[in-house]
């Protein structure tokens, strides 16, 4: 079979900082093609990735001084976990091994070269969980501190490729977000068009976690669970914020088909910047005279009470009692087919 | 004499650097240096226990359901709670499958690419090795990939997503499963078995693999199966007389792993002096001197443990702590763990030759053939429709601590409670243990003596002798500081 020409690759070169490594570990889950497969399809070159290239110390320092030294092109940097930029502003929390140079030293040299900029999970985004509570480390995401504009980089930088950095938030990422974007970052169709306020890809935060959540009908009625396992809707009691975390958890399949919901505890919103810290603990709902204190997205408060009182007057026996279970008890009714 | 600085190491977890002094092409003293610090145990004070939950997973993403258990665990030890059989087995199985494809991961994409190093171009298998071995390029990881994510499909039933689950609950699971799903999960390990007997045994049953009892069987089972991704590895190491290089203290440490009952499944304990002693977690100290972290009187239990770095500390080298176990550093992973459990062939090859690249190597390969049958049992043993989970309130004051095995050897949690909230949380990991800079008295730690005496000739960063022996641990730097 002949193949038409391909255009030259897009060169990729990938690095770690305050994270976890876990969005790595997640893009491993790609499927159907697997990873390399979907990079060679999106003509994507690889340059290094931390776990998966061949290259160690010196040919990695090499490869470094080529791009910063003008010999090797680089197209897309990816940043996995935050900016550390302590301690004092130091950069000192991570020096890059073999270097003896503080790792957000080269990342705002490399950004500066790249022609595109890609922050993978939320750290590198917003500064995520490294961040959390006193943010002892200085942390700080690429172009954004928490929700706030300006992060390492400028609030009004951009790349020589005309593009804000790119935030593929979540923690970890779904593999496909990730490679989505890239994708489309090869085929020359991301623009700022296709960013969300936070410079989120808008291809999955278009979406929220709500969208497809197996407990629906439970939401509908107000039928809540109460403690871990039960069937409930965990809006109420148990601290999920699907209704307003903007992500496709529920349509796009994890793992060959779960997502947080479907394992039985909250969405707690990891695609959004500061979802970290919460002011009361991540799996208890916060309340005021007993309404949660976040109410749906786009939905007016009035409306919502009104609704939730309605629906709950009206809750099914069957999903009241199912709602506080980890197993069904009662079956749905054949609707008068039957004995 | 010369000194040289080996880093970044890739194909490890995380930011990794160390220096070694050469005398005459010899080792004769590394310093290892973990070089990322981001501060969890601070982060964690102050916030509500349960919050932990969300934490700690979250410290690393490749030991993510460890940390989960771990927390876990603290947090059922100061609830007084028990997991019904039920959630026992579900949590078991989710961690199981994380160290399995831990376990995979490690030995196709981290290990065994550097066999198709520039270097061992002279060596008669290196063709043969690269063809199938070569990062990125070989023809192994497009076999692995695959089944690697299809396995994972059994993490996506019982916890939601990986990493990063909240499923594992102290009480149990989160996910209890419905009649059909047993089904599913029988379909997934069953093909994960087919996968290892095909691809990594050449065609062997697992039973028949985790049966091997000696060297000598193994050199035998080696020859028979000569195409095989496990005999390719055994051929290599034989050329290379892996089995000679990276012996650390010889001290084993395991926490046991995979509880049933009252039991593990592999038992816990200590290995030292060519014996198994009692586990005694009251003897764990954490020495602090040449770590950038404010020192007290003396090292601490961890319960007792303070975190402050100091990045300007005379002496310090790392972000590293320097635990230690009644004073002595300890090699912590699978071979810890199959030694301390008494597996004859693990047993024999520490008996002939201690700790080392190729001993270790074989414990996690092992552990791939031990495991995925124990797996099928406890999901044949899940009863759907019975409770998975318990509950109990959290007390406002508390003392507790989670131990449980990581796919890296012994990961532990100590946690102390007031008024409600998190007063102190400190974690211990597996590489904490292996990586560890010296103490006090100057004992440098296992990798640290791994290192020594190691010939890496005047070949700078080409000596690849010491990528094995660092490898070898499966270091996760990411856990290491936290």
């Amino acid at each position: 079979m002949k193949h038409p020409p391909m255009a030259e690759p897009l060169t990729l070169l990938w690095l770690q900082s305050g994270g976890c490594g876990g969005c790595s570990l997640s893009l491993l889950n790609a499927e159907d093609p697997h990873l390399y497969d979907t990079l060679a399809l999106s003509n994507i070159e690889l340059l290094w990735h931390p776990s998966l290239s061949e290259a160690g110390a010196g040919d990695f320092i090499a490869l470094l001084e080529a791009i910063t030294g003008g010999r090797q092109r680089l197209d897309i940097l990816c940043l996995e976990g935050s900016v550390m930029r302590g301690p004092g502003g130091s950069g000192r929390f991570h020096m890059l091994a073999g270097t003896g140079r503080p790792m957000m030293e080269w990342i705002r040299e490399l950004a500066g070269l790249a022609r595109y900029t890609v922050a993978i999970g939320s750290c590198a985004a917003f500064g995520g969980i490294t961040a959390a509570g006193v943010n002892p480390g200085e942390a700080v995401g690429l172009q954004f501190d928490g929700a706030r504009r300006g992060g390492l980089l400028a609030e009004d930088w951009r790349s020589p490729g005309g593009m804000t950095v790119i935030n593929v938030a979540g923690c970890p990422v779904h593999p496909g977000w990730v490679t989505d974007t890239l994708g489309q970052l090869a085929l020359g169709e991301l623009d700022d068009q296709e960013l969300d306020e936070f410079n989120r890809p808008r291809s999955y935060t278009d979406h929220l976690v709500h969208h497809g959540c197996p407990r629906n009908e439970y939401y509908e009625y107000k039928a809540s669970a109460e403690k871990a396992g039960d069937q409930g809707c965990m809006m109420e009691n148990l601290g999920c914020l699907g209704t307003q975390a903007r992500a496709d958890c529920n349509i796009r399949s994890w793992n060959g088909g779960g997502s947080c919901i479907k394992g039985g505890y909250a969405c707690v919103n990891c695609t959004a910047p500061e979802f970290d810290t919460p002011a009361h603990a991540f799996l208890e709902t916060p309340k005021v005279a007993g309404i949660p204190v976040g109410l749906p997205c786009d939905m007016p408060k009035a409306w919502f009470v009104a609704l939730a009182s309605l629906a709950k007057a009206a809750t099914p026996e069957r999903l009241r009692r199912n709602a506080v279970s980890e197993h069904s008890e009662v079956p749905p009714s054949s609707g008068g087919k039957g004995t | 004499m010369s000194r040289r600085i080996y880093g970044p190491f890739n194909r490890v977890e995380g930011d990794l650097e160390v220096q070694v002094e050469i005398d005459q092409g010899i080792i004769t003293s590394a310093w290892v240096n973990s070089p990322l610090y981001r501060g969890f145990e601070q982060i964690l004070h102050g916030r509500d226990p349960r919050d932990a939950l969300v934490y700690t997973p979250r410290i690393c993403g490749i030991c993510s359901v460890s940390q989960s258990m771990a927390a876990a665990r603290a947090l059922a030890a100061a609830m007084g709670l028990e997991a019904p059989e039920n959630g026992r087995l579900a949590s078991n199985l989710v961690l199981a499958c994380e160290n399995l494809a831990d376990h995979l991961t490690h030995f196709y994409l981290f290990f065994m690419p550097d066999f198709a190093h520039r270097s061992y171009a002279g060596r008669p298998w290196h063709a043969a090795i690269s063809a199938r071995f070569r990062a990125q390029e070989g023809k192994a990881a497009g076999e692995v990939l695959p089944a690697r994510a299809a396995f994972m499909h059994l993490t996506g039933i019982l916890a939601g997503k990986w990493p990063h689950t909240l499923s594992i609950q102290p009480g149990g699971s989160s996910r209890p499963v419905e009649p059909r799903e047993k089904i599913r999960l029988l379909q997934i390990a069953g093909r994960f078995r087919h996968f290892l007997e095909r691809t990594l045994f050449g065609g062997d049953a697992l039973e028949d693999v985790a049966a091997i009892d000696t060297l000598q069987a193994l050199e035998t089972w080696a020859e028979n199966h000569a195409g095989s991704d496990f005999g390719r590895f055994l051929l290599v190491a034989r050329d290379l007389n892996l089995h000679r290089i990276g012996r650390a203290c010889d001290h084993f440490l395991s926490y046991g792993a995979y509880q049933e009952g009252e039991r593990h499944h592999f038992a816990p304990g200590i290995w030292m002096a060519g014996k198994r002693h009692p586990l005694e977690p009251g003897a764990i100290r954490e020495d602090v001197t040449h770590s950038w972290m404010q020192a007290r009187n003396g090292p601490s239990h961890p319960l007792e443990g303070i975190t402050l770095p100091v990045a300007d500390k005379p002496g310090a080298y790392s972000w590293c702590k320097a635990p230690r176990l009644d004073g002595h550093p300890m090699e912590t992973g699978a071979l810890a763990r199959q030694l301390i459990d008494g597996h004859p062939l693990i047993r024999g090859l520490v008996a002939e030759s201690g700790g080392n690249v190729r001993n270790r190597v074989v414990a996690r390969v092992l552990e791939l053939a031990l495991l995925v049958p124990v797996m099928e049992n406890w999901i044949r043993t899940l009863r759907p429709r019975e409770p998975f989970c318990v509950h109990a309130s959290l007390p406002d004051e508390a003392e507790s601590a989670g131990l449980v095995e990581a796919a890296r050897g012994a990961l532990g949690h100590w946690m102390r409670i007031r008024n409600g909230r998190i007063l102190n949380y400190q974690i211990v990991a597996p590489t904490t243990w292996n990586f560890s800079p010296r103490d006090a008295d100057g004992v440098p730690g296992p990798l640290e003596q791994a290192l020594r005496g190691l010939a890496v000739g005047n070949n700078g960063h080409d000596a690849i002798a010491i990528q094995h022996v660092v490898r070898s641990f499966d270091p996760c730097m990411v856990c290491t500081v936290h």
